[in-house]
C-alpha cells in the first residue's frame, strides 16, 4: 500500500518547528542545580513528537539525532543522570542541528554533515560517560535480575498468555469484585486474600499490562495498584538478557541508552521494569497522564491558510465601506419618521466594527513569536564575547500584525546583538564603573495608540556623543558642535557609520544600522534613540498595527484629494515669501528654520491645476525619507485620518510617484503618494521627469 | 485565424462548430461585439480619480466594491463618438486574466450568439482597430458587429494597462 505522504510533509515542518522552538525555550529557562520535572518532561516529549514524525517520513538522519537526544533527555528526566551545563548546551546544539536537517528536508538547502556527527558524538559521548561512573539502577536490574523475580521481561506462555500478578490496595469488597468480574473478561482469573487485608489477582491474559491498568483505573488509583508479571504456567525459561526476550518489542533502559536505532514506542517502556517499586509504577503512569494532556492542548487552535484570512479582512473591508456609505445615505434622512430604520442602521453599524476588530485580530500574533528567539542568542552571543547579560522580556503577549512580526525580526536581531556588543560594558569594566557585573537588556513591547512600541533597552555604556560627531566629521557628514543629542544619535544611522573600535564577527561593520532604519521606515515606523552616558541606551521602534492600515493625511491640489503617509511628515507650514528661493536650473528652495530645503511642486509633477502656484499662499508639508528633506507645494491640508491600503496593481500597473490608494467614506478612490520615491526624483525633477 | 479563444463555452459540438455569444456595444455609429465570458458586469459611469501623467482615455480609478479598478474610454481611445458622461454612460467591467478593468462605452445594445459561419475575417483597412485585435466581423441579418479580441487589445502596450508593457 502506497499513500502520498508528500501531502502530509508541511504538517510534520511546521509542528517539528513549534516544537523545537518549544524545546529550546525550556531549555532555556531550565534551572540547572534543580531542573522542574515538568519542564524536562515537556522537554522529553517535543524530541519524542519530532523523532515520531521524522520516522514516520523515513527522515532518518532526524529520527537518529532525536532518538539520542531522548534516551539522553529520559534518563535525565528519571533522575538517572544529573543535569549538567554540558547536558543543555549539547541539547542546544543538537536543536540547531534539527532545525538544519529539517531545513534540508523541506527546502532543500544543504546540511553540514560534520556538525551533524559531532552533535552525534557529543550525545553518545555525554551518556557514556555517566554510564561509565555510575551503572543505571534500570541497566544493573535489566543485565542481573533477581533471583526472587523469576522473569524481568513479559514471557508469553505457548498459547501468548501472560500472567500477571496483581496485588490490590485495601478496598470495599464490592470493588473487588466488581473488578474481578471486569478483569475475568480479559483471561483466566483467580483471586486470593493476604493476610493484610489486601487481595491479589493473578491473571493470565493474551492482554498487555497497560490495559489491565487502564480496567483497574476505572475502580482505583492505578498508583495504589502493584502489578508483577508472573511466571508463566507453562514454565518458559526466564532469558538471561532482555534485547533477546523482547527486541525490537520491548526494549529495555539498556538497550536504549546504548543508542541504538530502535523502535522505543511508549507502550513498551511501561512493563519493562515489572518488579520495579510502585513509585516507580507511579512514575510512569505518571507520564502517560501528562502526554495526553500535551496532546489535548493542540486542539484548541486551527490551522488556517493566509490567504484564507487576507480574503476574509478584505470582504469585511467592503462591509466597512458599503456600511459607511448607507450610514452616509441616511444621514439626510428625517429622524422623525425614519427612527426604526435609524437605529437598525447605527446597530449595524457597531456590528461592523465589531466584527472589523475581530477579523483583523485573527492576524495578530502574539510579540513572543519574536522575542523567544532572543533569549538563545543573547545567551551564545554573551558566552562568545565573555559578558554577563540578563535578558528580560516585557509585554510578549502584545500583538501585532503577522505581516509585520515577520518583518521586524531582522532589525530587532540587529539592535539585539548591538546591544549586547556595544552596549553592555564587559564585567570588569562594569564592576569598575560601579555597576553589577551582570548587564541587564530589557527587550519591551507596548501599546501606544494606534502603534505598537517596541523598546530594546540596555544598561550599558550609551552613547558616546563625542565620538560619534568626531566619525561623523571624519566621514564629511554635516555636524556641529552645537547638535541636540536626539540629532547625534540619528547619526549612527547613516549608511556606513560604526564606531565601534574594533570589528567583531558580531558587529561593528557598520553595515546596518541604516539598514534598520530603512526596514522600519518601510514598514511605516520611526526609530527613536535615548541614549545616557555611563547609564544605558534605549531604542524605541514605533510600528503602527498593521500594514494595512496607515495614518494618513489627506491634502488637497487643485481638485484631487491625495493622502501622505503621516510617518513621513515632520511639519507643514505657509512659507514667507522671502523664504521661498529661485535656483537657476535647480527649482525652488525653501528656507525653514536656517534650512534650505528644496520645493517640489506637487501641481507640477502630477499635471493638476493648481489653486495656488504661488508657495507663500499654499500650504508646503516638510517630509523626510532617508535622512533627505523636502517641502512638498499643496494647496491645503484636508485632515488626518487612518486608511486602507488598497494595491493599484492587482488590476493596473504600478504608478510613478503613488504608492497605493485608498478608498475614501464615501466610497471615492483616494491615492497614497509614495513620499520615498518623491524626494528621490525631487533633484532630477526639473531636467528629466521620471514620471511618464 | 482563430475564432475562438481558449474559455468559450462550446455550446453546440456537432458539424457547425462552437456557437460563441457576443455583447454587442456602440462606439460613436458603430456597432461592436465581445465575448461575454469576459464580462463581469456592466454598470452605470462613476465619478473616477485621476491618476496624474497617464494618457488621456485611462480616466482613472474607481472603487468597485472594495477593489480599484482603472477605467479606459474607448471612445477617447479611438476617437470615436463623443465623450460625454451622463447617467446613461455605461461602464463594462472586464475581467481578463484575472484582471478587472473598466470599459467606458457609448451603450449596450444585447447579447448576439453567432456560429462560426456567420463571423467573416476583417478586411485589413477601414476599421479604426488594428486586424490584430479583431476576431473578425459578424453579420445577422442586416446588422454587422466588429467583433473584438478584448483579451489582446486590453493587455496590449497601446492600452497601457498592464506593468510589463508599459516603458
Amino acid at each position: 500500500m502506497t499513500i502520498d505522504m508528500s501531502q502530509f510533509y508541511q504538517v510534520f515542518f511546521d509542528e517539528a518547528d513549534e516544537l523545537l522552538a518549544e524545546m529550546e525555550k525550556l531549555l532555556l529557562a531550565l534551572d540547572v542545580s534543580e531542573p522542574d520535572s515538568e519542564d524536562l518532561n515537556a522537554i522529553f516529549r517535543a524530541a519524542h513528537s519530532i523523532k515520531g514524525g521524522a520516522a514516520t517520513f523515513a527522515f532518518n538522519d532526524i529520527t537518529e539525532v532525536t532518538h539520542m537526544l531522548e534516551s539522553l533527555l529520559d534518563r535525565i528526566r528519571k533522575g538517572e543522570m544529573a543535569l549538567t551545563p554540558e547536558h543543555v548546551d549539547a541539547f542546544l546544539v543538537s536543536k540547531d542541528v534539527l532545525a538544519m536537517q529539517m531545513d534540508g528536508h523541506h527546502h532543500g538547502s544543504s546540511v553540514d554533515q560534520t556538525a551533524v556527527d559531532s552533535v552525534c558524538q557529543r550525545l553518545k559521548a555525554l551518556s557514556q560517560g555517566i554510564v561509565a561512573e555510575s551503572p543505571a539502577p534500570a541497566t544493573a536490574a535489566a543485565a542481573s535480575p533477581e533471583p526472587a523475580q523469576p522473569a524481568t521481561a513479559p514471557v508469553a506462555d505457548a498459547d501468548g498468555n501472560y500472567r500477571f500478578r496483581i496485588e490490590l490496595p485495601e478496598v470495599p469488597q464490592r470493588d473487588v469484585d466488581a473488578l474481578a468480574a471486569e478483569l475475568g473478561l480479559l483471561g483466566t482469573i483467580s483471586q486470593e486474600s493476604l493476610a493484610n487485608k489486601r487481595v491479589v489477582f493473578t491473571l493470565t491474559t493474551p492482554e498487555s499490562q497497560d490495559n489491565i491498568v487502564a480496567i483497574c483505573s476505572f475502580v482505583l488509583d492505578p498508583d495504589d495498584l502493584k502489578i508483577t508479571q508472573a511466571a508463566a504456567p507453562g514454565g518458559a525459561e526466564p532469558k538471561q538478557t532482555v534485547e533477546d526476550a523482547g527486541y525490537g518489542i520491548f526494549e529495555s533502559e539498556k538497550a536504549e541508552a546504548a543508542s541504538q536505532p530502535a523502535v522505543a514506542t511508549a507502550a513498551s517502556s511501561k512493563v519493562e521494569q515489572p518488579a520495579a517499586a510502585p513509585a516507580a509504577e507511579a512514575r510512569n503512569y505518571g507520564r502517560r497522564a501528562t502526554d495526553k494532556e500535551g496532546g489535548s492542548q493542540e486542539s484548541s487552535s486551527i490551522r488556517v491558510g493566509v490567504e484564507k484570512v487576507d480574503q476574509l479582512i478584505n470582504l469585511v473591508g467592503e462591509l466597512v465601506i458599503t456600511q459607511a456609505m448607507i450610514e452616509q445615505r441616511i444621514g439626510a434622512l428625517d429622524p422623525l419618521h425614519h427612527e426604526r430604520l435609524l437605529n437598525s442602521a447605527s446597530q449595524l453599524a457597531r456590528n461592523t466594527r465589531d466584527l472589523q476588530e475581530a477579523v483583523m485580530s485573527i492576524r495578530m500574533m502574539p510579540m513572543d513569536y519574536v522575542f523567544s528567539r532572543f533569549p538563545r542568542m543573547v545567551r551564545d552571543l554573551a558566552g562568545k564575547l565573555g559578558k554577563k547579560v540578563e535578558f528580560v522580556t516585557r509585554g510578549a503577549a502584545t500583538e501585532l500584525d503577522k505581516g509585520l512580526i515577520e518583518r521586524i525580526v531582522d532589525p530587532l536581531t540587529h539592535l539585539v546583538r548591538n546591544s549586547v556588543d556595544h552596549g553592555i560594558e564587559m564585567p570588569e569594566k562594569r564592576r569598575a564603573n560601579g555597576k553589577s557585573e551582570t548587564g541587564k537588556l530589557t527587550l519591551s513591547a507596548a501599546h501606544q495608540g494606534g502603534n505598537i512600541v517596541i523598546e530594546v533597552s540596555d544598561d550599558g555604556g550609551g552613547l558616546s556623543r563625542a565620538r560619534i560627531v568626531a566619525k561623523a566629521k571624519q566621514q564629511g557628514l554635516p555636524v556641529s558642535d552645537t547638535m541636540p543629542n536626539t540629532d547625534v544619535w540619528q547619526l549612527i544611522f547613516a549608511p556606513g557609520f560604526s564606531t565601534a573600535e574594533v570589528v567583531t564577527d558580531v558587529s561593528g561593520r557598520g553595515v546596518g544600522m541604516d539598514v534598520v532604519k530603512r526596514n522600519i521606515t518601510a514598514m511605516g515606523g520611526t526609530v527613536e534613540i535615548r541614549s545616557v552616558p555611563g547609564s544605558g541606551t534605549t531604542i524605541a521602534i514605533s510600528l503602527p498595527l498593521t500594514l494595512a492600515i496607515l495614518d494618513g493625511m489627506s491634502v488637497k491640489v487643485g481638485e484631487e484629494v491625495y493622502i501622505l503617509p503621516l510617518g513621513y511628515v515632520i511639519e507643514s507650514l505657509q512659507p514667507a515669501a522671502v523664504d521661498v528661493k529661485e535656483i537657476a536650473g535647480e527649482g525652488k528652495v525653501v528656507k525653514v528654520r536656517e534650512e534650505y530645503l528644496p520645493l517640489i511642486p506637487l501641481y507640477q509633477i502630477f499635471a493638476i491645476e493648481p489653486t495656488f502656484v504661488d508657495p507663500s499662499q499654499g500650504i508646503i508639508v516638510i517630509l523626510e525619507s532617508d535622512g533627505k528633506k523636502a517641502a512638498l507645494l499643496v494647496d491645503s491640508l484636508v485632515g488626518q485620518q487612518q486608511v486602507v491600503v488598497k494595491n493599484l496593481e492587482s488590476n493596473f500597473r504600478k504608478v510613478a510617484g503613488i504608492s497605493g490608494a485608498t478608498i475614501l467614506g464615501d466610497g471615492g478612490v483616494s491615492l497614497i503618494l509614495d513620499v520615498a520615491a518623491l524626494l528621490r526624483s525631487s533633484r532630477q525633477l526639473n531636467a528629466d521627469p521620471i514620471f511618464f | 485565424m482563430s475564432y475562438t479563444t481558449q474559455t468559450q463555452t462550446s455550446m453546440q459540438t456537432d458539424g457547425e462548430g462552437a456557437v460563441n455569444e457576443y455583447l454587442a456595444f456602440t462606439l460613436g455609429r458603430e456597432e461592436y461585439g465581445i465575448d461575454i465570458l469576459r464580462v463581469q458586469e456592466i454598470r452605470g459611469y462613476e465619478p473616477v480619480t485621476r491618476i496624474a501623467n497617464a494618457p488621456e482615455f485611462i480616466k482613472g480609478v474607481v472603487n468597485l466594491r472594495g477593489t480599484i479598478i482603472p477605467v479606459v474610454d474607448l471612445r477617447i481611445k479611438f476617437n470615436l463618438g463623443s465623450p460625454t458622461y451622463d447617467q446613461f454612460t455605461v461602464v463594462i467591467i472586464l475581467n481578463i486574466a484575472g484582471r478587472v478593468v473598466g470599459m467606458v462605452v457609448d451603450s449596450v445594445s444585447d447579447v448576439m450568439t453567432l456560429s462560426p459561419g456567420q463571423v467573416k475575417p476583417a478586411p485589413e483597412i477601414g476599421t479604426v482597430f488594428d486586424t490584430d485585435y479583431l476576431i473578425g466581423l459578424g453579420t445577422i441579418g442586416e446588422r454587422m458587429l466588429i467583433l473584438v479580441d478584448i483579451d489582446k487589445l486590453m493587455s496590449s502596450s497601446e492600452m497601457g494597462l498592464i506593468e510589463k508593457i508599459a516603458a
